[in-house]
């Protein structure tokens, strides 16, 4: 080995000690040993038709409708919320901070209660909402009011932190080159921190479309119209293992295949 | 009077007052944190001053009472263009349409704007950058592109805010060149502490210590007898401030210093004794029988200039010769005695 290699080769490991290799390997495994298992209990025979069967497809196709209805939700509301958190100041911004960030932490049954108990019929606003004729529990509007909920978070943090990163300076020079708030929004803020939201946008989207607890409260079970991808798996799961398994398996394709087709499309140039 | 502004920002405890008249540009010189680049902002409409009046081009843009502002126009709204010291071209846009954004920001259609960008790339020597991207771009040249960015927003004031201090120092000179040039007949004010940058592109230079405007004046007047301890150290002269005595200036910390006058003195009015580094000689004991004057004083620091070596005193600057100083054998700490002739001193009212 020449001296140029060795110094590459140690100048590539600067700040990774040796033995960081250990857990790092054991936290890997953790990860994909569920994942193997998972592959070894699937009949590969009855594979096709266990995924294509009626409820499953029109539980995949829920999913994704939702998940993509709700992403899209993420993204209208969690830029403004986001852009408003990092680029003003006003009394009670911490308080309304934490409570953006509350879904994060809460157990997703208990946002489906708190959604239930809002947008349900004997909700806070269901009177309202009954009077303009809008029904949305156990609705398929209600899975992606769910799915919003919980995944709004994962949005509006990951844009906070790269409008915070992105810092003002290329804003202060557009609006002295005459741009508008507007034109500085669209055409300097969000092209500066398309990486941050398209992060957001994906984990979010990962978030909606994995959603089971406050889903299955707030929306319930109904075929092809509130019974998602994980809400059938974990039906199967009780009457047809196989197809549980086989299932599962096909979320799982189906979201490293987005976030991977995602991924790949930001890191391009 | 193209730009006429008063400012007081109490947080950062400035109290300026500005004017720029038609075509005028002007230098604003001061030490780091003396409140220039806080003046940029307010002008520029980045901060609001806690009270204070701007008007430009007898447009009011700011009105503020110390209440609430009762008029404040939007930094898009001016007709002010900033250049700050790092270039901060857009990285999403190539070099054209962040030269072009300024005429789309005010409404002109693409096609337009892109002509107008590439004239004025073509003023800067930068049109055959045209299709890059902004980090392909070397420091000078991204200095360059922003420079027609901002010209071309066809601003009723322009403001340099240290525009050449983050650029290579081979490269500074040939964009100063520049900058002389579009600067010519267009109001602007150039943030510097660099002597050359006031020299060269001010018609008229405001010194700034503390927040406060403490001299101001024609470039060649202010750099030939300045008031300020700033614009002096800038201009390289040794400033001894005081009363006059006859053609004497006594100053409060004791030092005498013997001058020539071309205008009449009021013995015990402040007075100003102005000489360069240069014209100083440095003994170790005060020579005898000489009609020179003679400063004591002890050496602070010495340090390289040019081919010489300035060497300092808590209020004096002497340059010398490296042998000159071998034979001194002086390190900080000495006493010396700085000699300089009284012709060599101009003496003028504060």
């Amino acid at each position: 080995m020449t001296a140029a290699a060795t110094t590459q080769r140690s100048a590539r490991r600067l700040g990774v000690p040796a033995w960081v290799f250990l857990p790092a390997s054991v936290g890997a495994l953790f990860v994909a040993l569920p994942l193997v298992a998972m592959l070894t209990r699937i009949e590969w025979r009855h594979f096709g038709t266990l995924i294509t069967s009626d409820s499953s497809l029109a539980a995949l196709e829920l999913s994704l409708r939702t998940a993509a209805a709700s992403t899209v939700l993420c993204v209208l509301f969690g830029v403004p919320m986001a852009l408003v958190l990092a680029r003003t100041s006003f009394w009670g911004q911490g308080v309304a901070r934490a409570l953006v960030l509350l879904p994060l932490v809460l157990p997703p049954v208990v946002c489906g209660i708190a959604l239930l108990y809002t947008f349900g019929r004997k909700g806070l606003l269901g009177n309202t909402m009954e009077v303009l004729g809008l029904q949305v529990a156990f609705s398929t509007a209600a899975v992606v009011m769910a799915q919003t909920f919980v995944a709004l978070p994962f949005l509006v943090v990951s844009l906070d932190g790269a409008l915070r990163t992105a810092g003002t300076r290329y804003e202060a020079v557009a609006a002295t080159l005459g741009a508008r708030p507007t034109r500085v929004f669209l055409r300097v803020t969000l092209p500066l921190v398309l990486p941050g939201l398209a992060s957001g946008a994906v984990l979010s989207f990962a978030r909606a479309l994995g959603e089971f607890g406050a889903t299955i409260t707030f929306a319930g079970s109904l075929q092809g119209v509130t019974r998602t991808l994980p809400l059938e798996i974990y039906l199967q799961r009780e009457t047809d293992p196989q197809a549980a398994v086989a299932l599962s398996l096909l979320l799982v394709f189906v979201a490293t295949l987005v976030i991977g087709l995602i991924t790949r499309s930001r890191v391009a140039p | 009077m193209s730009l006429r502004a008063e400012l007081v920002v109490r947080d950062r405890d400035v109290e300026v007052t500005l004017t720029v008249g038609h075509g005028e540009t002007v230098a604003l010189l001061g030490p780091n944190g003396s409140g220039k680049s806080t003046t940029v902002s307010a002008l520029a409409g980045l901060l609001c001053p806690d009270t204070g009046e701007v008007e430009l081009d007898d447009r009011t843009l700011v009105r503020a009472t110390g209440r609430a502002a009762d008029v404040w126009v939007p930094p898009h709204d001016r007709g002010v263009a900033v250049l700050a010291q790092e270039p901060l071209l857009f990285p999403h846009l190539n070099v054209l349409d962040n030269v072009a954004f300024g005429p789309r920001s005010a409404g002109m259609p693409r096609g337009r704007a892109r002509e107008r960008a590439r004239h004025w790339l073509d003023e800067v020597g930068a049109v055959e950058l045209a299709a890059r991207r902004p980090g392909e771009l070397s420091g000078g040249q991204a200095q360059r592109v922003a420079l027609a960015r901002a010209l071309a927003t066809e601003p009723r004031l322009l403001l340099l805010d240290e525009p050449l201090s983050a650029i290579d120092v081979a490269l500074a000179p040939a964009l100063r060149q520049l900058l002389r040039r579009v600067l010519r007949g267009r109001a602007a004010i150039v943030v510097t502490h660099d002597v050359l940058d006031a020299a060269l592109l001010a018609d008229r230079v405001v010194v700034l210590e503390q927040g406060r405007v403490v001299e101001q004046g024609p470039t060649n007047q202010v750099l030939a007898r300045p008031t300020s301890d700033f614009a002096a150290r800038i201009a390289g002269l040794n400033l001894v401030r005081g009363r006059a005595e006859g053609e004497t200036v006594v100053s409060d910390t004791g030092l005498v210093v013997a001058g020539l006058s071309d205008e009449p003195l009021s013995d015990g009015l402040g007075a100003i004794a102005v000489f360069s580094p240069s014209a100083v000689g440095i003994y170790r004991e005060a020579p005898q029988g000489s009609p020179r004057n003679a400063i004591r004083g002890v050496v602070t620091e010495i340090e390289p200039h040019g081919h010489q070596v300035r060497v300092r005193t808590e209020h004096l600057a002497a340059d010398i010769t490296p042998a000159a100083l071998a034979e001194l054998d002086l390190v900080p700490g000495s006493p010396v005695v700085f000699s300089v002739k009284a012709s060599e001193v101009a003496v003028y009212a504060a």
